[in-house]
Parts: structure tokens; C-alpha cells; sequence
């Protein structure tokens, strides 16, 4: 019982650590795009650096977005799964 | 009498003042009062303050409701405060900030909307940002933050998808479901998640944000009151306790999450609502042709 509680433990902290280190890289290499297109575009044009400012932080957060959910499934496999998964052991046993 | 007048007029200031503070201070009693003492840094939910039995479960007060109850209040008394003895032509302080709230909005309804909503959809508009910038903001004085209950979040983008739907069906029951066929017939599964995924990603963007910077700003806390005692623990009596490493780095953070990201957010769910709405409109020459097409029939 303790071992198969271990398991649990350790395979939601690994899952969550998985999921946000890979979930991160989209999001980075993204902003990171588009922030470099929007510099290269400032250079061209300095007088449009503040429409193109606004339009950029405001893209960078939609692109942020799938990070968002990778970091709400990490939390959820933290704070929530664990707790779930235990209980549902215990039934299936029968304690 | 005039000066009559202009008494009752700073008594009711007064009282609108009163109206934006009180309830903040209710909630930061409420939270002293009912918080355990013993809680230490940690990251937890919003509290359940009463259980109310319903049919299919049950129906939770959470700490997340009453904190978001407390800032419409304020929201309001700050609307009724700015706009209190509002005249043509006269040029107050507040009437200046509450007029140049009214602009910001309204340009930003014009600059992104089809010109039908422009005379409906600046209030609706300017409530969502008002109460997601303000609830976000509510993390300064100490308070859980409503948009950091995903319950919150998603009860705003649901009312959003109403509005979705309700500007789909302008043109009809008909067009609407053939709209879900579109391009070809087996793209309906396709279409149906793509229709749901929107309220939901608007509130898990936001929620996720909002929940992110307090998760980094506790671990960051609680790190650095680990780092803290290992480093500065020596020191004899009380001065080994008081966490002096924790002093300057979760404001700069702060800075950042409570009030940067807090903004942003807000800004971003207006502009989304904007868009999602306003793309939804099928457009004033098919809604003619519709009313053409139904009056033929008739």
C-alpha cells in the first residue's frame, strides 16, 4: 500500500515536472519569434514602435497560452490528481 | 440653500467613498477573522466558507464569491462617486477620469467592433475589464483574488459564449447548425470542440495566469525563508526569525504579477470578449437577406 501511494506521489510530481518543462518550449520559441519580428520591424519603421509594441505584448500572451494549460495540468497533477487517485486506490482495495 | 445643497452633496461623497472602502476592509477583517493562524507560507485554494444543500450537490460559498460580491461593490460606488453631480460642460476632476474611462472603452468597442454594437456593447465591455482588473488588483491588500478561482473566470466567459451564440443565431436556427458542417460534413466533431473551446481556453488563460504568479511568488517566498534560516539562523534570539532575505525580491515580483500581469489580463479577456463577439456576427447584408427570405415565406 505505502509503495503503490509512493508511486502515485512520484509519477504526478514527475508527470508535472514533464509537462511544464515540455509545455514551456512552444510558448518560449514563439514569443522569442515573435518579439524577434517585431524588433526587426521597429528597426524599419522606428516611428510604428508603439502600435507594434502593443500588437506584439498583445500576441505574445495569446501565444502564451498553451504554456498556460501545460501549467494549469501541472498544478492540477500536484494539488488534485494525487488526492483523486489515492482515494480511488483505497476503494479499489477496500480499506 | 445653496450652501444647504452643497452639503448634502459632500454628505453623499462621502458616503460613495465610504461604499468603495468599507468592503474592502470587510473582506481583509473576514480573512483575519477566519484564517488559521497557524498557516504558514502555502499555496491553497479559496476557502468554503458555507455549504448550501442543493438537489444534484452542493452549492459552496467560497471565499472567491464573497471577495468578487465585495468588489462589484466597490465597483459600483466608485462608478456612482466618479459620475455624482456629473454636468455637461463642467469640467470636474472626477468627471474628467470617468470620462476619459468612458472614451477608452468606447474606442476600443469602435476600433474593433461591427458599427451595430457600438451603442450596446460599451458598458458590457467596460464591466468585464473594470471587475477583472480590480479582482485581480484585490491581491495587493492580501485578499485571495477572485480570477484565481477558475469557477470565477469561467462563469464571465460563459456569459460570453451566450452573447457568441445569441449573434450566430441572428440569421436563423438553420444557418447556425449548417455553420457546424462547414467546410465539408465531417468536420462537425471538429467544429463542436472548436465552438466550447473558446470560453474555455478564455478562462483557463486567464485563470492560468493569474494563478501562475502566485504560485511563483510563493515558492520564491518560501525558498528564500528556507535560504533565510540556513543562512542567517545563527543569529542569537528573535534576529535568527525575522526573515530578513525575504525583504525586496517578492515585491519586484509582485510588481510584475499583482500588477503588469493583473492589467494585461484584464485587457486581453476585454479584447478577446471584443473579437469573439464581433466575429461572430454574421453581417448586416445577411441578416437583411434573412429578413427578406422570412418575410417571402410569410
Amino acid at each position: 500500500m505505502e509503495i503503490a501511494i509512493g508511486i502515485i506521489l512520484g509519477c504526478c510530481a514527475l508527470g508535472a515536472g514533464i509537462c511544464m518543462g515540455i509545455g514551456a518550449i512552444g510558448p518560449g520559441v514563439g514569443e522569442g519569434h515573435a518579439v524577434a519580428n517585431a524588433c526587426e520591424a521597429i528597426g524599419r519603421q522606428p516611428e510604428s514602435k508603439s502600435a507594434v509594441t502593443s500588437t506584439m505584448v498583445m500576441g505574445c500572451a495569446i501565444a502564451e497560452t498553451t504554456g498556460i494549460y501545460s501549467l494549469v495540468i501541472a498544478i492540477l497533477l500536484i494539488f488534485v490528481a494525487p488526492g483523486i487517485m489515492v482515494n480511488t486506490l483505497k476503494n479499489a482495495i477496500g480499506l | 440653500m445653496v450652501k444647504k445643497q452643497d452639503h448634502h452633496f459632500r454628505v453623499v461623497d462621502w458616503l460613495l467613498i465610504a461604499m468603495m472602502i468599507l468592503p474592502l476592509v470587510a473582506g481583509m477583517l473576514l480573512q483575519i477573522l477566519t484564517k488559521p493562524a497557524s498557516e504558514g507560507i502555502s499555496i491553497t485554494g479559496a476557502r468554503i466558507f458555507l455549504e448550501i444543500p442543493m438537489p444534484l450537490m452542493p452549492l459552496l460559498i467560497t471565499e472567491a464569491q464573497i471577495n468578487s460580491w465585495l468588489i462589484m461593490i466597490t465597483i459600483i460606488g466608485l462608478a456612482l462617486y466618479l459620475t455624482h453631480g456629473i454636468r455637461a460642460g463642467v469640467q470636474t476632476k472626477r468627471q474628467t477620469v470617468a470620462e476619459w474611462m468612458v472614451e477608452k472603452v468606447e474606442g476600443l468597442v469602435t476600433g474593433n467592433m461591427d458599427p451595430v454594437f457600438h451603442a450596446t456593447y460599451g458598458p458590457f465591455v467596460a464591466a468585464i475589464l473594470a471587475l477583472s482588473a480590480l479582482s485581480s488588483l484585490m491581491a495587493m491588500l492580501g485578499l485571495f483574488p477572485p480570477t484565481a478561482d477558475v469557477n470565477v473566470v469561467a462563469g464571465w466567459s460563459i456569459l460570453v459564449f451566450i452573447l457568441i451564440t445569441k449573434n450566430k443565431l441572428k440569421t436563423g436556427l438553420g444557418a447556425y447548425l449548417k455553420g457546424y458542417l462547414s467546410p465539408i460534413f465531417i468536420m462537425l466533431p471538429m467544429n463542436i470542440i472548436g465552438e466550447f473551446a473558446t470560453p474555455i481556453s478564455m478562462a483557463m488563460r486567464h485563470y492560468g495566469n493569474v494563478i501562475s504568479g502566485t504560485v511563483i511568488s510563493t515558492l520564491v517566498a518560501a525558498g528564500l525563508t528556507v535560504v533565510n534560516n540556513a543562512v542567517l539562523g545563527w543569529l542569537p534570539g528573535f534576529l535568527g526569525e525575522i526573515p530578513l532575505l525575504r525583504v525586496g525580491l517578492p515585491a519586484v515580483l509582485s510588481v510584475y504579477f499583482d500588477i503588469f500581469s493583473s492589467c494585461m489580463q484584464a485587457f486581453i479577456f476585454a479584447i478577446l470578449t471584443i473579437l469573439n463577439i464581433s466575429g461572430a456576427y454574421p453581417g448586416t447584408d445577411e441578416i437583411e437577406a434573412f429578413k427578406a427570405r422570412k418575410q417571402k415565406a410569410a
